[in-house]
């Protein structure tokens, strides 16, 4: 007599049927997400190869860009985009560590949810709100005052002087690189607070109860403590910055020129893709635009690689 | 849980048949779609939302520079490109396009300085071409003066602006420009998209027309339409007999008069620094290219209906903004070129002359 | 002495350090609402009823943005209901299958590359493949192109919620003799279906101003269509036209979707936040 508790066995081969087509086919979409990322490396290496087997290395140097002869450099657009990137770490890194400090250690625990949000709330504001703000508010304001100010006190000093010159524009990439810096602060700071909160409360108590005065707290127990996951924060916020088009986009200025002068119009990677694409006639100029987007995904790959890296080692840690 | 999952379940079928219904809808009424040259789309806008009053067919241009629809009539994703840089004869051969003339205007350097007013300032061909190079900086320089003895101009630094895309007007502005500048022929040169010295770059006509309108000192050039538009300073040009012409209809015109279409292969004609006391001295036609042979003879058909109801209907429009209608007789060759070129798959013409 | 002069400085220096963290704070949030401000400020004029019911006009004519707001929900829709299947199918395999693979770290990883790449890449590589291939810019490759953003969102914060469901819920599910695909579907997801929730709705918030990938796959068009299968109007395009244009009743357009996106996204954010808390709450 067969027991209740046997359960039939084609039932139990249909069920591991089931089972595993279902398996398989999350097996597939995650392959998927892999085969995406292979699909948009191998799309944009073969667009860009006309332009890399014309001019070779010469592309990354050069810095010509002249449709009438067909001459392409990317070292306009690179430079843009390092530059504005750099900027607008040096103004996002400080705001956001200070939005960090204040969020974990000074704030009123009642505040500090609500603050907390509206800080998050900068990063969902779109890029392109950044953009047209940038525009229409800070490039005249910029111009009007600001420039005029930075070229009189700073135009004439021997170094810094030549990053100042030029006539006041309003647009150009200093104007880029502030908007950039407003636009990664909120994922810095997110990324810096989440980290602060990580540090064991024993620690930072210890710490206050030898007599430490907060910064010192901060500077010499919360740093060093987190120091893997701020670095990943702000390659995180770095990554970011490189990448970012309607933003930059508007109050770039679209030379592409490299001068020394912050004050000058220049071009990003991505503004120049955003402005030319559809536009670029003949198959070296659009595969040198495609070159450019190559350049820009490598550059990005390895700065998220690294904060990626960064961030797990932190996370090890904290699990130990 | 169940209830809440069932509601979700719901929702989404109610928005994907929805979505469904709304893609059947829209495969029924006519669409033709452009794209191109920013110089004319404020007439074009025009025409388009006047010809969908009267037959309502959607006629959906959209201004992304000479470049870009030169670009996309090529890459076949658009059923009219169009653009101010006519393409040479052999280059339409190969490309297995047509094009002709569809309108005129001209293009006109705006300023933004304090207390100059609008046909003020005086400039000629190889002044243009000194700031654009940069090697004029500051709106006071002496050559300036020589041009405007009256005129109190600032010290102030001059931004020249120019087109960052692929552009039609750059084409006809830097023909200009080389013409009478050799060392601009020498150093620049004349296309859609050129190594520019120096300056700030806007996206089309309407992006120049902006920045120069917010840059203080700055110099832009734009077709006639958007100084109009946008009260923008515009400026007086020394043309090539040497007599100060204002940009308007009348100088536009007494350009074109000069122009011999029939002898123009391709309708290929440049109509910068033409002679004549009263010509405007940067002035150009706008082309519409398409493909000689239509896989969708209905649709080509439909595009041409809207050019040839513009042709007849659209003059005032045109004028009203200070473009130069083709004349009688270029519209007459323009539509034998039709019937002669434009062929469906079977090698019938699309269309028939009436 | 020496003793109290050092303990100033560190008073002063700790000072220093805490005054400029607040005005950091300070700094962050002025930015927020001057944006806000000057969006509100601009925006308001624009608002009536041709907003919402008129197309987009030709300069010196008035209209509204009706075709541009219903173009971005038709593509943002489009692009979630594609994208969170495969987000949450890939979340599933990482989760649950995933544990003893070698291939699931690599997955998570070019995962979180995907999160941030540059969208105009996405943009890109959606022409190079869709546009061309089928020769005409279509509402479809612009939905394409946000999909694709979508999904690392998705997978990432479903991935997160499934990992948080307890071991009990699954053993106690398995323990009845269900098959392990039940379990995920009728148990598992079901515990986590808020978490889940909140990923999606931040992943729409996220594409809902996205402008990038749209510029070369679904460009853009004057009229009011509904066909997927051209070119389609949306929000952030429509702005970035008409903010850069020189025409004022433009301007006042942009103006007005500007303030209509950043409005409506920053609601999906704070409902977002405010489901993840109730989901939270409950026991």
């Amino acid at each position: 007599m067969a027991s209740i508790l046997t359960v039939p066995s084609r039932r139990l081969d249909r069920q591991r049927l089931q089972d595993a087509a279902f398996r398989g086919t999350t097996q597939l979409f995650a392959l998927g997400v892999l085969v995406l990322l292979g699909g948009i490396v191998m799309a944009l290496a073969v667009g860009a190869v006309p332009a890399f087997r014309r001019f070779g290395w010469a592309f990354l140097t050069s810095d010509a860009w002249n449709p009438v002869t067909e001459q392409f450099g990317g070292l306009p657009a690179i430079y843009g985009t390092l530059v504005t990137s750099l900027i607008a770490m040096l103004i996002g890194i400080p705001l956001a560590f200070g939005i960090a400090v204040f969020l974990t250690e000074l704030c009123p625990p009642a505040l500090r949810r609500p603050i907390g949000t509206l800080i998050e709330l900068l990063a969902a504001i779109p890029s392109i709100i950044y953009g047209i703000w940038g525009l229409f508010v800070l490039a005249p304001v910029l111009q009007l005052t600001v420039q005029p100010m930075l070229i009189d006190i700073l135009g004439d000093l021997p170094v810094i002087g030549a990053l100042f010159s030029g006539p006041p524009l309003g647009l150009g990439v200093l104007t880029a690189g502030i908007i950039l810096g407003f636009m990664v602060l909120p994922f810095i700071a997110a990324v810096v607070r989440d980290v602060f909160s990580t540090v064991p409360a024993m620690l930072r108590e210890s710490a206050y109860g030898i007599g430490a005065t907060t910064a010192e707290v901060v500077r010499h127990i919360v740093l060093p403590y987190t120091r893997a996951g701020v670095i990943g924060g702000i390659m995180l916020g770095l990554g970011r910055a490189l990448g970012e088009t309607m933003a930059v986009t508007f109050v770039i200025g679209n030379a592409h020129r490299i001068k020394a002068s912050l004050l000058a119009p220049g071009t990003t990677i991505s503004a120049t893709l955003a402005n030319e694409f559809t536009e670029a006639v003949g198959t070296l100029y659009t595969s040198s635009l495609i070159a450019l987007g190559f350049i820009l995904f490598v550059i990005t790959f390895i700065v998220l690689a690294a904060a990626k890296l960064m961030l797990l080692r932190l996370e090890q840690e904290a699990a130990k | 849980m169940q209830a809440r999952s069932g509601l979700t379940f719901w929702l989404g079928a109610l928005a994907a048949l929805g979505l469904a219904a709304a893609t059947a809808a829209g495969a029924g009424a006519t669409e033709i779609s452009g794209a191109g040259a920013t110089f004319p789309y404020p007439i074009y806008a025009k025409w388009a939302e006047a010809y969908k009053a009267k037959t309502d067919v959607s006629m959906n241009y959209q201004s992304i520079g000479s470049g870009g629809g030169i670009k996309q009539i090529n890459a076949n994703t658009v059923d009219f490109g169009a653009s101010d840089m006519p393409l040479e004869p052999d280059v339409l051969e190969q490309s297995k396009l047509t094009q002709w003339p569809m309108i005129m205007g001209g293009v006109v350097p705006v300023v933004n300085l304090q207390g100059v007013a609008p046909g003020e300032l005086r400039l000629d061909g190889v002044t243009l071409a000194q700031i654009y190079l940069g090697k004029i900086a500051k709106w006071d320089d002496p050559a300036i003066k020589t041009l405007n003895p009256d005129a109190k101009l600032p010290s102030t630094a001059i931004a020249p602006i120019y087109r960052s895309d692929g552009s039609g007007t750059t084409f006809i502005y830097t023909n200009y420009l080389s013409k009478v500048s050799p060392e601009w022929k020498e150093k620049v040169g004349n296309s859609t998209s050129v190594e520019w010295p120096t300056g700030i770059g806007g996206k089309g006509n309407e992006g120049v027309a902006a920045l120069s309108a917010r840059t203080a000192g700055a110099i832009g050039y734009v077709e006639y339409a958007y100084a109009l538009q946008n009260k923008l300073t515009y400026v007086k040009l020394i043309n090539k007999e040497g007599a100060t012409v204002t940009p308007d209809s009348k100088s536009f015109q007494a350009a074109a008069a000069n122009a011999d279409w029939q002898k123009a292969p391709g309708f290929y004609l440049l109509l910068t620094d033409q002679p004549g006391k009263e010509s405007w001295p940067i002035t150009g036609a706008s082309f519409i290219l398409m493909h000689t042979t239509q896989e969708k003879p209905d649709t080509a058909k439909a595009v041409l209906s809207f050019f040839a109801w513009s042709y007849q209907n659209g003059a005032a429009m045109a004028e009203a903004l200070d473009y130069v209608p083709m004349p009688d007789n270029v519209v007459k060759l323009v539509e034998a070129s039709w019937s002669d070129k434009i062929k469906d798959a079977g090698g019938n013409s699309v269309w028939q002359p009436h | 002495m020496q003793a109290a002069d050092l303990y100033a400085r560190r008073r002063t220096v700790n000072g220093i350090y805490l005054a400029l963290s607040m005005a950091a704070t300070a700094t962050g949030l002025a930015i927020l609402f001057l944006i806000l401000w000057t969006l509100l400020r601009n925006g308001i004029p624009a608002l009536g009823s041709d907003l919402f019911t008129e197309t987009t006009p030709p300069p010196g004519s008035r209209g509204g943005i009706a075709n541009a707001i219903y173009g971005s929900i038709v593509m943002t829709a489009v692009a979630t209901l594609v994208g969170t299947p495969v987000g949450v199918l890939t979340a599933t395999y990482l989760a649950e299958f995933g544990a003893g693979s070698r291939i699931a770290p690599v997955i998570r990883f070019v995962n979180d590359i995907l999160l941030s790449a540059p969208s105009i890449i996405i943009g890109l590589f959606v022409y190079e493949l869709m546009v061309l291939r089928m020769g005409h810019f279509s509402a479809w490759a612009g939905s394409v192109a946000l999909a694709i953003i979508v999904v690392p969102v998705v997978v990432r914060t479903s991935e997160d919620m499934l990992r948080l469901v307890p071991a009990s819920l699954r053993e106690a599910a398995t323990a009845l003799g269900t098959p392990q695909w039940k379990v995920i579907v009728m148990v598992i997801y079901r515990a986590a279906i808020q978490g889940m929730l909140t990923g999606v709705m931040l992943a729409v918030a996220r594409i809902g101003g996205e402008t990038a990938p749209l510029l070369f796959t679904a460009l853009n068009n004057q009229f009011w269509s509904t066909n997927m299968n051209g070119p389609m109007a949306n929000l952030p395009f429509v702005i970035f036209q008409f903010a850069m244009s020189p025409y004022a009743d433009w301007q006042v357009l942009a103006w007005g979707g500007a303030m209509l996106i950043t409005i409506a996204i920053l609601l999906l954010n704070i409902l977002a936040r405010l489901l993840a808390n109730w989901s939270n709450r409950s026991p």
